[in-house]
């Protein structure tokens, strides 16, 4: 008699080794950053070009700021999962897994300064 | 099933395989555009940086970031975002089992590549 279930020795054996996970993620995202990237293209776009102060008065209101966060949180991480996709087609072996790290480090790395920068500017 | 043998697993097939079509180019575009915002990012990454550390350094930044290399970059930036927004809803569309016959991909592919370009001059002119 068997005891692992057939569902323990199917899982994680498909193409992805990880099931829709991953897809999930991209919707999922997908759809919060539709509604996120056109109010962070208007507060960005009118931001941009105006003086130091009228920057820091903007990021140092509540909304600008938190569609800020969420713009670099969820913009970054949904950039680090497409870029996964990307380099999984076209790289195997170890290339494979250095890029993979260095994309990782780079987002997230990438992420924390931004909100290191609102942070300092918000608060 | 469970001994682990090295197979050279196939890539994405080559581009010159198949003869150019919209959903083709709309498609690699997605690739293209959602890949190349790396690079936005971390120019407004370093904006916002020089913003929160001082007059001198947002001085330095949003003179780069506004001169006309700047605006160069950031428009195609703004472009490639429209363009990446546009396709995503599409790519959502797909996956909801919709718009997945020639003609309508066809259509979608026009649409997403025409509407960026619109979206990209209407917030040019309202902001």
């Amino acid at each position: 008699m068997r005891y692992l279930t057939p569902r323990k020795r199917a899982e994680g054996r498909g193409a992805s080794g990880s099931g829709t996970e991953h897809h999930w993620h991209m919707q999922v995202s997908a759809v919060g950053l539709a509604f996120i990237v056109p109010t962070f293209i208007y507060i960005f776009g009118k931001a941009l070009g105006s003086s130091h102060d009228d920057v820091l008065a903007t990021f140092s209101h509540p909304v600008p700021a938190i569609l800020l966060a969420l713009m670099l949180v969820f913009g970054l991480l949904h950039f680090k999962n497409g870029a996964t996709i990307m380099v999984e087609d076209y790289w195997r072996g170890s290339t494979r897994r250095v890029i993979l790290m260095i994309i990782t480090a780079f987002t997230y790395g990438l992420a924390a300064t931004g909100l290191f920068a609102l942070a300092k500017m918000a608060l | 099933m469970s001994e682990k043998t090295s197979v050279e697993r196939p890539l994405s097939p080559h581009i010159q395989i198949y003869r150019w079509q919209v959903p083709m180019l709309t498609s690699i575009l997605t690739r293209v555009t959602g890949n190349a915002l790396i690079v936005s990012a971390v120019l407004v990454v370093w904006w916002l940086l020089a913003a929160a550390t001082g007059p001198e350094a947002f001085a330095h930044a949003d003179g780069i970031l506004t001169s006309w290399v700047g605006d160069f970059v950031m428009t195609m930036s703004l472009l490639g975002l429209w363009y990446h927004f546009l396709a995503g809803l599409r790519h959502l569309a797909y996956d909801a089992g919709r718009g997945l016959d020639i003609p309508t991909a066809e259509k979608l592919g026009w649409a997403i590549l025409i509407g960026s370009v619109v979206l990209t001059v209407l917030t040019i002119i309202i902001l």
